[in-house]
């Protein structure tokens, strides 16, 4: 067994009504940011899977994502392999040291 | 007869449940969200609150608790289940009726009276309405219905829209932004039931207006419906 990490974004399906989303554009003026549009907010959830198999602990997030983590009547949601020993701050801090 | 009301962690309209049952003359019953066992009551309310916190997204986790197990399959006999704002939401998670509840468009949480009217007085759950609007309370921050534009033609068609937001004159309040539509939901949909009739859902609280003393009784046209509905299909079984 070995221990797979995932992290499942969530965000609004194209076209639903993103009132949060909305309020971060409309606050954007008060930063004098003028060139941001399109700003869609959801929601990101990081978790471990252990498993035989990389596809067996692909089976389990997808299915977490479907009925859970996501409705997919009003999001989507897309799944994004992480390292196995990275937590939210060590991949956050990555992102932005190269 | 005995009507159960769920409890969840974080109900909190479970005690305004609870009184106006006892209120229309039937016995409460409280049920706990760790057992599925229904304990053989005529009917559920699925009460207000924010279910385990409301985490992920409102009614999500709950539908995942043992007492959701009992309650589907209580749906699926035929038996009447009334979700009241967060327990809307529960059941719109839980798939039991059609739609989703989204952020409010206003970003704001709503807390006040609004009226809603009964879009057909046929169904189980408006059986004993006057037809007139009711003014009654919401306290939600996600309660904009949402489906897409093909599923909102079949529920109407179908005559699963039970409830409009109105505006003073009775005529539902269709723009999301009117004040009369607190929250903007499509085509000014304040309650669902599912196609076969029997499981139903509506952000406003119609038992925090049970007894004059809170100011109205409007709600009992509701709560009775459901005490009604639920005695006939005790009696039919």
């Amino acid at each position: 067994m070995s221990d797979f990490r995932y992290a499942v974004n969530v965000l609004p399906k194209p076209g639903i009504l993103d009132p949060q989303g909305r309020a971060v554009e409309l606050s954007l003026p008060h930063l004098n940011v003028t060139n941001v549009s399109r700003v869609r907010v959801g929601r990101r959830v990081e978790l471990t899977v252990t498993a035989d198999s990389e596809a067996a602990a692909l089976a389990v997030v997808d299915a977490l994502a479907k009925e859970m983590l996501s409705n997919p009547l009003i999001e989507t949601y897309a799944i994004e392999p992480l390292e196995a020993t990275s937590s939210a701050v060590s991949s956050a801090s990555g992102a932005t040291q190269p | 007869m005995r009507i159960g009301v769920v409890i969840f962690p974080d109900s909190n309209s479970d005690v305004d449940a609870l009184n106006a049952l006892a209120v229309a003359g039937v016995e409460p019953v409280k049920l706990w969200h760790e057992s599925p066992d229904l304990e053989g009551v005529s009917a559920v309310i699925l009460p207000g609150g924010f279910a385990y916190g409301d985490y992920l997204r409102a009614g999500v986790i709950a539908r995942f608790s043992p007492v959701m197990r009992g309650v589907s399959a209580f749906a699926a006999e035929g038996g009447h289940v009334l979700g009241i704002c967060n327990g809307f939401q529960v059941l719109a998670e839980s798939r039991l009726v059609p739609g989703a509840l989204l952020r409010n468009r206003s970003l704001r949480f709503a807390c006040k009276l609004v009226d809603i009217k009964p879009a057909r007085l046929d169904s189980p759950f408006t059986r004993a309405a006057t037809g007139k609007p009711l003014h009654i309370p919401i306290a939600h921050g996600e309660g904009c219905y949402y489906a897409d534009e093909a599923t909102l033609d079949e529920l109407e068609a179908n005559g699963q829209v039970l409830f409009h937001y109105v505006r003073e004159d009775g005529t539902p309040a269709l723009d999301p932004d009117e004040p009369a539509n607190p929250n903007g939901s499509l085509r000014a949909i304040a309650g669902v039931c599912n196609s076969a009739g029997n499981v139903a859902g509506l952000m406003p609280h119609p038992e925090r207006m049970s007894e004059w003393i809170l100011g109205s009784d409007d709600g009992m046209q509701l709560i009775r419906s459901l005490v009604e509905s639920a005695a006939a299909w005790e009696a039919a079984r």
